[in-house]
């Protein structure tokens, strides 16, 4: 099972030609994942050749998102489009009818995401991102740049909004392994949100924890906490970062920007605890506060 | 980026909103001979208004009238070098003096939570927007804004309706909504705020002061924004990293902080700091985020920014490799202090995971640069990196 994301996904990659897509889409096929096709108006009916533990792997390009669904039965795009052409991007992926779009790209104007997220809820696309790290269902698929080798499935469901956290709790937490780890993104506005995944591992039989990573900034962890108050029924560990920064700073991610009194990780925190949720203060903390809910259930 | 007060009105006027006439001065007698081009002898004032990017100015004594050239070149003198809020007063505003029959609030801004755009106004301008919304929120009428679609005639005309504005106000209230959002498209603008809007005794609809953030992502499509960026205040430290590409926000401590992803690196300032209450109270020195490709250039010019910071007094590198790989960042260390040499003179404590990690921690060890600590975890790097700042 595992969400968003089996061993039966077929993905495309938007920006396959181009040198992070190249990179990346190695690493992706090197993780077991099945990448049917690229699009690249210019290269259309060419192929790519990409060297995959000393094997050849040749993936065919289209010219269209639409063309390449056609020819594969694709049901999954990511995307690496500088972010001038992330917005066109997108919106082509949506007008094929993709069922869902990951978007990798960091840097594109905020305007241009509500645009292009409203359109794609308006048609039905689910998108991640961007600004995100992908998804990883280890041992079955990995669409993004998360990094396969650093733990195995397993019984947990992860949620960030952060790359390089994602990292560290995974490997923090590598003994027990994952159903499905999911970086939604640091920007203003993201298509799949907190909620969403936490909803998805809930119905998810393969996952029996979650553990959801926040930062400050904006409200998400404290709408996640009235979610997970009403809703959740699997044990959920938070952590927020960000508790020491002071306030009318922006940290790196468009998010991270504390404003007086909200959007605070002690805000978020309280919020979280009210709603039955253990949060850690560090990311080992965290970790320890999974570690001994997993092993309070097998004994 | 946020724009100041003179930046707002030029650009709203460049849009076509109703604004009265300002003039920037970042000296006494530039003020006077912008208050002597406006004041026409009798009766007129001017305003000399202290441009900070930070509220309550008015309160602080940021905010004079005068009712002469002279006065005004008195009143910029006592604003200019004021520090309010900790942002010190480089310029000011000498501006058209109005006279105010009603105050109204509009604003037009990104609606994280609902993933659109939101218009808010009401009759009731002039006080800060979050008491009002606090203490009477029936007075301010929030309209969301579909980011597809914008503000037409019609939602303009929604807008005014719902926060009541009176008929012989409305359709001037309702142009200037509608030129408002061509400011907020066209600009690439997540925050356009206008408090007060006001109408004047004359029955002029005029927009007093404006705040604008823009997106910085969108600064590829507007080049034009090079200036705005040259006139904002900045760090001398924020400024050099920003010449070498660097993510770094400088921050009151002792620990410097290098670390890769935002997230990370937010993580490694709670961890720091809380290891600091175990060593005197050391706290950390910066954000910096050295991003995926961690070469050797890259590290050096983020240490080389850390190390020109003179409170900083220890150095802490917490590196997760996942597309990185631990034994570039780990050259890209050994590089740096040899491109530094002797202006190196602060320990750093390393701590690597993940990719190649065995390979960069062994690069480490046979450098065994004198300077260097490496720890295992992070959590036991944090309380070294507390410690060596602490001693």
């Amino acid at each position: 099972m595992a969400i968003l994301l089996n061993s039966a996904s077929k993905v495309i990659v938007q920006g396959m030609t181009g040198a992070e897509g190249q990179k990346h889409t190695r690493r992706m096929l090197e993780s077991g994942t099945t990448i049917v096709g690229g699009v690249n108006p210019r290269k259309a009916g060419t192929s790519v050749d990409f060297d995959v533990h000393g094997e050849t792997v040749s993936v065919p390009v289209y010219g269209t998102v639409a063309e390449a669904m056609e020819a594969t039965g694709a049901d999954v795009s990511v995307l690496f489009v500088p972010p001038p052409f992330a917005k066109s991007a997108v919106v082509e992926a949506v007008d094929a009818a993709m069922p869902l779009v990951v978007i990798i790209t960091e840097g594109i104007p905020v305007a241009d995401t509500a645009e292009f997220y409203n359109y794609a809820a308006e048609k039905g696309t689910r998108l991640i991102g961007p600004n995100c790290p992908g998804v990883i269902s280890p041992g079955k698929s990995n669409v993004g740049i998360i990094p396969a080798n650093i733990a195995g499935a397993g019984p947990i469901g992860l949620v960030s909004k952060s790359g390089t956290l994602t990292y560290q709790m995974m490997y923090e937490l590598r003994d027990f392994g994952f159903s499905s780890a999911i970086g939604i993104g640091g920007d203003p506005v993201i298509g799949t949100t907190h909620i969403d995944a936490l909803e998805a591992f809930e119905q998810d039989p393969e996952t029996s924890i979650m553990v959801m990573i926040g930062e400050i900034g904006g409200d998400a962890e404290e709408r996640a906490a009235e979610y997970i108050k009403a809703n959740v029924s699997k044990p959920v560990v938070a952590y927020v970062a960000g508790f020491t920064a002071p306030e009318g700073k922006t940290m790196g991610h468009a998010g991270a920007i504390v404003s007086g009194s909200s959007g605070t990780a002690e805000a978020k925190k309280v919020a979280l605890e009210a709603a039955g949720v253990k949060v850690g203060k560090t990311p080992s903390e965290t970790a320890q506060l999974v570690r001994e809910l997993l092993e309070s259930a097998d004994a | 980026m946020d724009l100041f007060e003179y930046q707002a009105r030029d650009l709203f006027e460049k849009h076509g909103v109703p604004v009265l006439g300002g003039i920037v001065a970042t000296t006494p007698a530039q003020a006077r001979e912008a208050a002597e081009q406006m004041l026409d002898g009798d009766g007129g004032v001017v305003v000399v208004k202290a441009q900070v990017k930070v509220g309550g100015r008015g309160k602080a004594g940021g905010v004079k009238v005068a009712r002469s050239a002279q006065e005004a070149e008195q009143h910029a003198e006592a604003i200019l070098g004021m520090d309010i809020k900790g942002h010190t007063v480089e310029r000011v505003m000498i501006a058209e003096g109005a006279d105010i029959a009603e105050e109204y609030y509009f604003s037009i801004l990104l609606d994280r939570a609902e993933r659109r755009y939101l218009a808010m106004a009401s009759v009731e301008g002039g006080m800060e927007i979050e008491e009002l919304a606090e203490e009477r929120p029936e007075a301010l009428a929030r309209i969301a804004v579909d980011p597809n679609t914008g503000i037409d005639a019609a939602k303009a005309a929604d807008i005014v309706s719902a926060a009541g504005f009176a008929d012989d106000v409305a359709p001037a209230v309702q142009d200037a909504i509608l030129k408002l959002w061509t400011v907020y498209a066209e600009s690439d603008a997540t925050l356009v705020e206008v408090n007060p809007l006001v109408r004047t005794k004359g029955g002029q609809i005029v927009a007093l002061d404006g705040k604008v953030t823009l997106d910085d992502n969108a600064a590829f499509r507007h080049p034009e924004w090079e200036e705005l960026a040259d006139a904002a205040q900045q760090d001398p430290l924020e400024a050099k990293a920003a010449e070498s590409g660097l993510a770094y926000v400088k921050l009151d401590g002792e620990v410097g902080i290098i670390g890769n992803g935002a997230g990370l690196v937010m993580s490694t300032l709670d961890v720091v700091a809380y290891a600091g209450e175990k060593h005197s109270g050391v706290k950390p020195a910066n954000f910096l985020d050295i991003g995926g490709g961690a070469s050797a250039a890259v590290m050096a010019s983020g240490l080389d920014v850390i190390l020109s910071d003179e409170q900083v007094k220890s150095v802490f590198v917490n590196v997760f490799g996942g597309i990185t790989a631990c034994d570039e960042v780990a050259n890209g260390i050994v590089h740096a202090l040899e491109i530094l040499g002797d202006a190196a003179t602060k320990p750093l404590v390393v701590r690597l995971d993940g990719n190649a990690v065995e390979e960069g921690r062994r690069i480490l060890e046979e450098a065994a640069h004198p300077l260097v600590t490496i720890m295992d975890t992070m959590d036991g790097a944090a309380d070294k990196a507390a410690e060596l700042a602490a001693s």
